[in-house]
């Protein structure tokens, strides 16, 4: 068998398994749905448009939070590490700050703003911000310190000195970051959703199986595994077509 | 690295930063209904550090974390140990892992609520499946990256297969297990505090909720700093741990 196809073996057996043992009335269907309901459920919420409504709303916060974390995380990031002097006077409060968990802020963030969409993109924002900070400090000190000679040499403007030698010697291990950055935005949002926030995908989850929807429950967790997995692979093929980016892990 | 220093600057920085928080609250610049000053948000803590109200949802939380942890290890070593040393058993599961590993977590609570209710399994499992990940990752690179040169030596030493899973294989993955297991923790930590916002349970995540709910601000940001020590607290024992585990390593 060729090696490609021993990795469906597993998945299509699951499949197999769980449409019989259900029609056999082995697994309890309030529980476990059955593959065929599954499809039908996610078929409908594709034609009455609730699935992908409540995709954009969890991408469309992701994509707000992970905005804001960029532009904080390598602004600040490309200061710190351009200065190790500003470096080590923050160092100690950030790592004070790094270990508090992104969503003990849920509440926080919640009496701040409210539900909706700001609430869970700054949760989100913060979770995102670490990798970013940390990936642009070390890409901005890797950067060959001659370049940066040739930067004064050539007595360029700190906006001139970003444009032309910074941001361009660092993108490379900056994009490395950002991968990592939306792969934690996605997971982020969800779970926001998950915990309290009434919109997006992992709302809609948590109601179908609060009214003992479990098919339509499946088929959108089936629905959110493929678009992760479909985030991952973009991403890790834009890091990879980036100059600089060839060596990014998998 | 140098020998320390007292490093002025950032102890100033600190400083400033209390300072202005101190300042901003005090003016009111926000409500105080929504931001505590950190003097206020502080003596909360002590507060109810000395009363004991403080302890039990700790525990809670910190029992709930290591639950999880402890099953995601296990799981994540046997099976990286696996698919790290067998081939067959690469090409048949890493398809399928790969495509549960994007997925957010959280997003089986909804599942392991209709399977375990509200209950303190229901987090474990959640915990297990979410922190499993890194752990896994790392063993199965840490199985299949195991020195040519070493199971030889196992080979010409006449070690059974036990014995050279005891003595060679694991110790030799060590390192690269170790480090999966602290970022495990790290996100274990994470899913116990989602557990209880979602389903009530006992611990510091529940607390904090509450206390938004009540509008206690002092509360609720003296809980958000108890979590930021009990993540670094979880982080620094398994960097210490780590460092006693591998002290047979030359670097």
């Amino acid at each position: 068998m060729p090696g490609w196809l021993k990795g469906w073996v597993l998945p299509v057996l699951l499949f197999i398994g769980w449409e019989a043992g259900s029609r056999a009335g082995w697994l309890p269907l309030d529980s476990t749905s059955r593959p065929s309901l599954v499809y039908k459920a996610g078929l409908d919420g594709f034609k009455d448009g609730s699935i992908l409504q409540a995709t954009w709303q969890t991408l469309e916060a992701a994509m707000l939070g992970l905005a804001l974390a960029t532009v904080t995380g390598v602004a600040i990031g490309i200061m710190l590490g351009l200065s190790s002097r500003m470096e080590s006077a923050t160092r100690p409060t950030l790592d004070a700050l790094r270990p508090i968990p992104s969503v003990a802020l849920i509440p926080l963030a919640l009496m701040l703003f409210g539900f909706g969409l700001m609430l869970e993109a700054t949760v989100v924002a913060f979770a995102c911000f670490w990798p970013i900070l940390l990936m642009t400090i070390a890409a901005v000190r890797g950067i060959e310190p001659r370049l940066l000679e040739v930067a004064r040499t050539l007595e360029l403007g700190t906006f001139e000195r970003l444009k032309k030698i910074i941001l361009p010697a660092a993108l490379g291990r900056l994009m490395i970051g950002l991968r990592l950055a939306v792969a934690i935005s996605l997971v982020v949002a969800v779970t926001v959703e998950v915990v309290i926030n009434p919109r997006g995908l992992g709302s809609t989850m948590m109601a179908a199986q609060q009214s003992l929807r479990s098919d339509v429950m499946y088929a959108q967790l089936v629905w959110l595994g493929l678009v992760g997995w479909l985030l991952n692979a973009l991403t890790h093929r834009a890091v990879r077509a980036w100059p600089g980016g060839e060596g990014a892990p998998a | 690295m140098k020998a320390r220093k007292f490093n002025f600057e950032a102890v100033l920085f600190v400083v400033g930063l209390l300072v202005c928080w101190q300042l901003f609250a005090e003016f009111k610049l926000i409500s105080p209904i929504f931001f505590p000053s950190p003097a206020k948000t502080l003596t909360t803590l002590y507060e109810r550090a000395a009363d004991g109200s403080l302890w039990p949802p700790l525990a809670n939380t910190t029992v709930r974390m290591i639950y999880g942890w402890v099953f995601a290890c296990v799981c994540g070593m046997v099976l990286g140990l696996l698919i790290g040393i067998s081939r067959n058993a690469r090409e048949y599961l890493e398809p399928s892992l790969e495509f549960l590993r994007p997925l957010p977590a959280s997003a089986i609570i909804p599942v392991a609520i209709l399977f375990f209710g509200l209950s303190d399994s229901m987090s474990t499992a959640v915990i297990a499946f979410g922190s499993v990940w890194p752990v896994l990752l790392a063993s199965i690179h840490g199985f299949a990256q195991i020195e040519p040169r070493l199971l030889e030596v196992a080979a010409s030493l006449r070690l059974t297969r036990a014995q050279t899973l005891w003595k060679i294989v694991i110790p030799a993955a060590m390192p690269d297990v170790l480090a999966g297991a602290r970022v495990s923790l790290s996100i274990a930590l994470i899913l116990a505090i989602v557990t209880e916002m979602q389903a009530s349970l006992p611990g510091l995540g529940q607390d904090i909720l509450l206390a938004q709910r009540s509008f206690k601000s002092a509360q609720l940001y003296a809980g958000v700093v108890m979590l930021g020590l009990l993540g670094f607290a979880a982080n620094a024992s398994l960097v210490w741990a780590e460092r006693r585990l591998l002290r047979w390593r030359p670097n």
